[in-house]
C-alpha cells in the first residue's frame, strides 16, 4: 500500500487572547459577591480614612520647628516640627553634640558595607571578602565612636547613642553570638553525651525565657559574677547579655543547616579518609551555612528590633533617645507621639530594606549556581 | 573541654561569693515572707501593700497569664483572619492584609507598645466623656469599660460625672499591651496559617472543587484540617513567644511577673532571687510546651538511615 503523503495537519488553534485590564480587574476584585463586598468595603473605608490621613499628616502639618504652631494645629495636624528640632537628639542619643559627624560618619559607612553585602553577596566565593569587610568595617565604627586617638576626644560609651549604637549592638552581638552558634550546634548534633546535653540545656533555657530577664541577668548579676573590683560598663555587659541570647536561637537555625546536608555527604567524605572534624568543618559546615543564610539574615534582623530593649536596663539606643530628646523637655514633649512615628519609619524602612536585600541577593544566587 | 567549663563555673561562683560578701548582699529566700510594702495597681486577687512579696509574685503571675491567655485568643483570630485574607483572590483584600503583616513585623514590639500606651493616655477623652465603641464598649483615658456579669444580670457601663460607673474596667496599661501583643503576634500568626493553607497541594482544592463543593466547603472540609497539621507547631511557638513578649509589661507599667520581680528586686538587692524566680516563671510554661511538641514532632519526623 502506498504511503500517503496529502496529509495536512490542521492548523494549530490560535489560543484565546488574554482577558483585558477590566475583565482582569473585575475578575480578580469581583470575582463573586463576597469578593465584590468585600472591595466595596475595603474602598468605602479607603475613602473614609485616607483623606483624613493626608489631612492630618501632610497638608495640615507643621513641618518647622515652631512649638506655637504645633500647638495651634494639635488636633488637626502633625507636628513634624518636633523631628526637626530634634531629629539629632534622637539619631545620635547624648553623644556630644559637636562631634556629631563622628557617629554620622560609622552610619554611613555600614550602610555602605550593607549595599555591597547586598550588592556582592549573591556571587559564589564572596563570603571570605565580606566576612573580612564587616570585621575592618566594625572595627573602624567602633574606633571613630570610642575616639582617642589621632586627635578625636575621646567619647565614653556611656554617651554612645541613637541609631549607631542600635546597629552597633546588632552587629557586635550577632558576630559574637555566631561562633559560640556554630559550637554549640556541632556540639548538640554530634558532641559526645555530656556536652550533647549540656548544650541542648543551654539552648533550651536560653530560649525559654524572655530577653527581659537575659538584659536584668546582664546589669544585675554579671557584675557579682567578675573578679571583685574589675567594673565593667554596662554596654560591655548588655552585649555579652545580647550575644548570649542569640546565640541560642542562632545555634538551632544552624542545626537546621546542618541537618539539611545529606547524611551522604558525610559518609562520602568519612570514607575519602578525612577526620570527623574535618568532615565537618570542610564539607557539613559549609553547606548548612549556606543553606541557613536568609535565616541569619532574619535573625540579624530579629536582633536589630530586639535592640531596643536595651533601654529598659538604660541604654539610649534609637528607642530610648527619643524618650530621652522628648520626656525632659515640656515645650515638645506634647508631640511624643510624632516622635514615634519617626522612630517606627526608621525601623521599618531599616528591616525592610534588609529583607529587600537579602531577597535580591538570595534571588541572583540561586539563578548563578 | 568539660573540666574548662567546670573550672569556670567554679571561678564564677567563687568570684560572686566574693562580690556578695564585700558588698554586704545577703542571700536567700527568707524575705519573701515580708511585708511588700508597695501597692500594685491591678490584682486579680485582693493585694495590699502590707501583704507578703510571695503573694505580690503571685498577683504578678496571674497578671501575666491574664494578659496572654487574653492575647492569645484575640492574635488567634485576627492572624488568622488576616491568613486568609492574604490568600484571598480578592487582589485588594490580599494586599492590604500583605501590607499589614509588613508593617507590624518590621517594627519592633516595644515601640508599638509605647506608641499604643501613648495614644491611650494622650489622645483619649477624659473618663468624664468616654468615646462609645458601639453601644456597651466606652473607651477613655481611664481605659476600656465593658459589661460585666452582677448577680443575676450583666452590670452595664454608664459614663458618670468623673468616671465610668458600673459594668468592669480594664486599665489603659492592660488594654495597651493586651492590644499591642495581639497586633503584632497577629502579623506572625497570618503568616504561619498562610505558610500551613499553602502546604496542601493545589490538587486537594481542585479535586475538591471538581466534586460539586463551594469555595467555603473546600476550605473548610478539605482544606483547613489538612493545613492544621503544619500550622499547629509553629503556632504553639507564636503562643510562647507572646507570653514571653508580655515580659515587656515592665515598659509601660503593667504590673506582670516581671515589672513585680523588678520593684521587689529594688527594694530588697536580692537579684540573684529575683531573677531566677522570673525565669522560672518563663522556663515552666515554655519547657511544659516544648517538651509536648517534641514529642509530636518525633511522632511525625521523616528518618533518614
Amino acid at each position: 500500500m502506498e504511503p500517503r503523503d496529502d496529509f495536512q495537519p490542521i492548523p494549530a488553534r490560535r489560543p484565546p487572547p488574554p482577558p483585558g485590564l477590566a475583565a482582569r480587574l473585575r475578575e480578580r476584585l469581583f470575582g463573586g459577591w463576597l469578593s465584590g463586598a468585600a472591595t466595596l468595603a475595603i474602598l468605602a473605608l479607603g475613602a473614609w480614612a485616607l483623606p483624613r490621613l493626608l489631612d492630618w499628616g501632610l497638608w495640615q502639618a507643621v513641618w518647622v520647628p515652631d512649638a506655637e504652631a504645633c500647638q495651634a494645629a494639635r488636633g488637626h495636624g502633625a507636628c513634624w516640627g518636633v523631628v526637626a528640632e530634634k531629629h539629632r537628639l534622637i539619631l545620635f542619643g547624648r553623644y556630644p553634640f559637636e562631634e556629631h559627624w563622628r557617629p554620622a560618619t560609622t552610619l554611613a559607612l555600614w550602610g555602605l558595607l550593607a549595599l555591597w553585602s547586598v550588592l556582592r553577596g549573591g556571587h559564589p566565593g564572596g563570603e571570605r571578602a565580606l566576612a573580612w569587610g564587616w570585621l575592618v568595617g566594625l572595627l573602624a565604627g567602633v574606633g571613630l565612636l570610642r575616639g582617642g586617638f589621632a586627635g578625636l576626644p575621646p567619647v565614653s560609651t556611656d554617651q554612645w547613642g541613637g541609631l549607631p549604637l542600635t546597629l552597633l549592638l546588632a552587629l557586635v552581638a550577632i558576630a559574637l553570638a555566631f561562633p559560640l552558634a556554630v559550637a554549640l550546634a556541632l556540639a548538640r548534633r554530634s558532641g559526645p553525651p555530656l556536652l550533647r546535653g549540656l548544650a541542648t540545656l543551654y539552648i533550651e533555657l536560653v530560649r525559654g525565657v524572655p530577653l527581659v530577664s537575659v538584659l536584668f541577668m546582664a546589669s544585675f548579676i554579671f557584675p557579682l559574677l567578675l573578679p571583685p573590683g574589675s567594673n565593667p560598663d554596662v554596654l560591655l555587659r548588655v552585649l555579652a547579655g545580647l550575644s548570649l541570647f542569640a546565640a541560642a536561637y542562632l545555634a538551632e537555625t544552624i542545626r537546621a543547616g546542618l541537618q539539611s546536608v545529606p547524611l551522604a555527604q558525610a559518609q562520602a567524605a568519612r570514607s575519602l579518609g578525612l577526620t570527623p572534624w574535618q568532615v565537618q568543618r570542610l564539607v557539613l559546615l559549609p553547606q548548612a551555612l549556606r543553606a541557613v543564610m536568609p535565616a541569619l539574615l532574619n535573625s540579624f534582623i530579629s536582633t536589630f528590633k530586639d535592640s531596643s530593649l536595651v533601654t529598659i536596663v538604660s541604654l539610649y539606643e534609637l528607642t530610648g533617645a527619643l524618650g530621652l530628646a522628648l520626656s525632659g523637655d515640656p515645650v515638645w514633649r506634647p508631640f511624643k507621639v510624632e516622635g514615634y512615628l519617626f522612630v517606627t519609619a526608621i525601623y521599618f524602612i531599616g528591616c525592610a530594606a534588609m529583607s529587600a536585600g537579602g531577597r535580591w541577593a538570595e534571588a541572583r544566587w540561586r539563578r548563578g549556581s | 573541654m568539660l573540666i574548662a567549663l567546670a573550672l569556670l563555673l567554679a571561678w564564677l561562683a567563687r568570684n560572686t561569693l566574693a562580690n556578695m560578701a564585700a558588698r554586704g548582699i545577703q542571700a536567700g529566700w527568707d524575705f519573701i515572707g515580708d511585708a511588700a510594702g508597695f501597692d500594685i495597681g491591678e490584682a486579680p486577687i485582693a493585694f495590699d501593700a502590707g501583704q507578703s512579696y510571695g503573694r505580690a509574685f503571685l498577683v504578678g503571675v496571674l497578671n501575666t497569664l491574664r494578659v496572654a491567655l487574653a492575647g492569645i485568643a484575640t492574635a488567634t483570630l485576627l492572624g488568622g483572619a488576616i491568613g486568609l485574607a492574604r490568600l484571598s483572590r480578592n487582589a485588594l483584600l490580599s494586599r492590604l492584609a500583605g501590607l499589614y503583616v509588613e508593617l507590624f513585623r518590621n517594627v519592633p514590639l516595644l515601640v508599638q507598645l509605647l506608641l499604643w500606651y501613648l495614644l491611650l493616655v494622650e489622645y483619649l477623652p477624659d473618663p468624664g466623656e468616654p468615646l462609645r465603641l458601639g453601644s456597651w464598649l466606652l473607651l477613655s483615658k481611664g481605659g476600656l469599660s465593658l459589661p460585666w456579669p452582677d448577680e443575676g444580670g450583666w452590670s452595664l457601663p454608664q459614663p458618670g460625672p468623673f468616671a465610668v460607673e458600673g459594668g468592669a474596667t480594664l486599665t489603659p496599661e492592660f488594654v495597651a499591651l493586651w492590644g499591642g501583643l495581639s497586633l503584632y503576634t497577629a502579623a506572625f500568626i497570618a503568616e504561619v496559617v498562610r505558610g500551613g493553607v499553602l502546604a496542601v497541594p493545589r490538587g486537594q482544592t481542585e479535586a475538591a472543587l471538581s466534586i460539586g463543593l463551594s469555595r467555603a466547603q473546600v476550605l473548610r472540609r478539605v482544606v483547613l484540617p489538612q493545613a492544621l497539621r503544619v500550622i499547629v507547631p509553629p503556632l504553639a511557638n507564636q503562643y510562647l513567644n507572646l507570653t514571653k513578649n508580655s515580659s515587656l509589661a515592665v515598659a509601660i507599667g503593667y504590673p506582670d511577673v516581671v515589672s513585680i520581680a523588678n520593684t521587689a528586686l529594688n527594694q530588697t538587692g536580692r537579684a540573684l532571687e529575683c531573677i531566677s524566680l522570673i525565669m522560672a516563671v518563663y522556663l515552666c510554661t515554655s519547657l511544659l510546651t516544648a517538651a509536648l511538641m517534641h514529642a509530636l514532632d518525633r511522632r511525625a519526623a521523616i528518618r533518614e538511615r
